[in-house]
């Protein structure tokens, strides 16, 4: 399969997935039980002030028409407006996202500095103390919930040592880019953590899985080391799977994100989701979820593009 | 015969936590709601071992009760997702040709949506309870179940056997129940052990963030959200639903790959 046929077909794909999960979102929180505008206004809205509203946000068009709008709108980066605070959600996820993103960001690339090449250490090392030690941690941190390390860290860094924020984040933004580097530090090493140990697990057995080629025997029987044959022949060879798990993990770090942002504090969009889920802020909640849903079916889509193109068997196999 | 040490770390793990779970049905040290505001966070004590969290409650009774509801929510959630799992996986291996590819593609959609994510919409919707909680996550889980059912079904169906059986004239169904079902069942056990500790890491994370169990029922999660305001005064508080966190998942997720290891013979020499 040629590389432009497969990116032609991935693309179908992410507009197909993107498309069925915008009707899941739009039907999952417009078929509510109950009416959004009475909601809105209370058992004290009359039903002509019902009815005024419903037409205002245009809830009496058929559902179809409805979704439509709004899929329009979102296409163009149109979210819509809260039914609550009457804010762009469009406006509000840009404000929340200079928060979320550096934290994903930052948690990814962190993750995969300390997970893969301690992941590969685990695999040379293995049947070894060490390598034995390196795999029942990542073992354990797949365990451990990323709240729990957040709390932990929280106690250790923010309450005993003082040397750290406990959780927020700077009223002012990144204009004081120090003190928004210091609130994210703690946030990003625990989902860092959380999400490294899977990864590390990964890379452990992707380069247990290259020790074991026929390639890599041969290489060492022109006489280079077991690492220096992984340096020249195995590292691109166990990053492919490894950079597939990468792409599937991107789901987990938004999710990873909403938790962490939940436990320090931080105003992101996991925290302002979980707020608009509390005062059942539908609009924002929709907005919230689609455009959560674009950016990891769009990284997933991405993350195969580079991998058919670095692995032929990939665009194969698909 | 080689001791799988695996297999028994996590069933020793996963032993402890039914054991706790078990307990709760005839035996607490304390009412676990009973409060006492003038016992609130006291340290561990031999009245109370692991202490008393902020409205003088017991801690221990409410860990062993919080089993309780942590493994019912991850019981019935992988209940769901096995049972939607293998309809799907079984059903779109088994299914005509031109039902394959969309049916693939819906597997695909549900695998990338978080669990998390759909329970907060459920939430949104019905209002965050259990059900909710188990809902989402069973419903989340099946499409991994669903995809790896697949994968072991095809390989079912493309053996000798099965050809030999088609053949003779055997249907689909009856291929499912003779051959496909009792093959795929050790594939089956691995992945209900997996499904259950990634269920057990997710109602806690429900719970943290207050979408799975409701107060006043005892749940890990929540125990460790509301330690969560008192780590300066008492952070042993936030040690112990975290811990037992982990014993429950670690136990779940050691059983699932010690049984791998037990079944496949080929992970015996390459993986420890």
């Amino acid at each position: 399969m040629s590389t432009l046929w497969y990116v032609v077909r991935r693309i179908a794909i992410l507009a197909g997935s993107l498309v069925v999960s915008s009707i899941l979102v739009f039907l999952l929180l417009r078929l509510l039980p109950g009416d959004i505008a009475q909601a809105k206004l209370g058992i004290d809205g009359s039903p002509e002030a019902v009815d005024a509203l419903r037409e205002q946000y245009g809830l009496n068009r058929p559902l179809v028409v409805q979704y439509l709008d709004w899929l329009g709108g979102a296409l163009r980066g149109d979210l819509g407006t809260s039914f609550i605070s009457e804010v762009s959600v469009t406006d509000e996820l840009q404000r929340k996202a200079t928060v979320t993103l550096p934290l994903i960001a930052a948690s990814a690339t962190l993750a995969v500095l300390f997970a893969i090449p301690l992941g590969m250490l685990a695999a040379l090392r293995f049947r070894k103390w060490d390598g034995i030690a390196l795999s029942a941690t990542s073992q354990l941190g797949i365990a451990v919930p990323a709240f729990w390390v957040g709390v932990i860290l929280i106690t250790i860094f923010a309450i005993q040592l003082g040397v750290l924020p406990a959780g927020g984040f700077p009223d002012t933004g990144w204009a004081d880019t120090q003190e928004a580097v210091r609130s994210l530090i703690l946030p990003a090493t625990t989902l860092a953590l959380a999400q490294g140990a899977m990864l590390m697990r990964f890379a452990r057995s992707a380069t247990i899985d290259v020790l074991q080629q026929d390639y890599f025997r041969t290489a060492r029987a022109t006489g280079l080391t077991r690492a220096q044959a992984l340096r020249v022949h195995g590292v691109r060879n166990a990053l492919i799977p490894v950079v597939s798990v990468l792409g599937m993990q991107i789901s987990t770090l938004i999710v990873g994100a909403i938790i962490v942002e939940s436990v320090f504090a931080l105003p992101g969009i996991g925290q302002m989701l979980l707020q608009d889920v509390a005062i059942r802020d539908y609009t924002k909640v929709m907005g919230t979820v689609l455009a959560t849903t674009a950016l990891v079916f769009t990284v997933s889509f991405l993350i195969d593009v580079v991998l058919g193109w670095l692995n032929p068997k990939a665009r194969q196999r698909s | 015969m080689k001791v799988n040490r695996t297999l028994i770390m996590g069933l020793g793990l996963v032993g402890f936590t039914l054991v706790l779970a078990i307990l709760s049905f005839v035996w607490t040290p304390y009412d676990p709601l009973a409060m006492d505001t003038e016992l609130s966070l006291s340290k561990p004590s031999a009245e109370h071992l692991l202490g008393t969290d902020v409205f003088g409650r017991d801690v221990l009774s409410n860990i062993i009760v919080g089993a309780r509801s942590t493994l019912t929510v991850a019981f019935f959630a992988v209940l769901i997702s096995m049972t939607l799992g293998i309809l799907v996986g079984v059903g779109t291996a088994v299914a005509p040709k031109w039902a394959q590819t969309p049916a693939v593609f819906g597997i695909d959609i549900v695998l990338a949506l978080p669990s998390v994510l759909f329970a907060i919409v459920l939430a949104a919707v019905y209002g965050p309870s259990t059900m909710t909680a188990t809902i989402a996550i069973g419903v989340a889980l099946s499409a991994a179940v669903g995809q790896v059912t697949r994968r072991e079904t095809n390989a079912v169906l493309q053996a000798d056997y099965v050809m030999a059986a088609t053949s003779s004239g055997a249907g689909k169904g009856r291929i499912v129940r003779r051959h496909v079902l009792p093959n795929i069942r050790a594939s089956l056990f691995v992945q209900a052990s997996g499904a259950i500790a990634v269920a057990i890491l997710a109602e806690s994370t429900l719970s943290y963030l207050g979408l799975g169990t409701l107060p006043p029922t005892p749940s890990w999660g929540r125990m460790l959200a509301e330690s969560q305001q008192y780590l300066i005064v008492d952070p042993i508080l936030a040690l112990w639903p975290g811990l037992v966190i982990v014993i429950a998942v670690l136990g779940f997720n050691l059983t699932g790959d010690g049984l791998r290891e037990a079944l496949d013979p080929t992970l015996r020499r390459s993986d420890s």
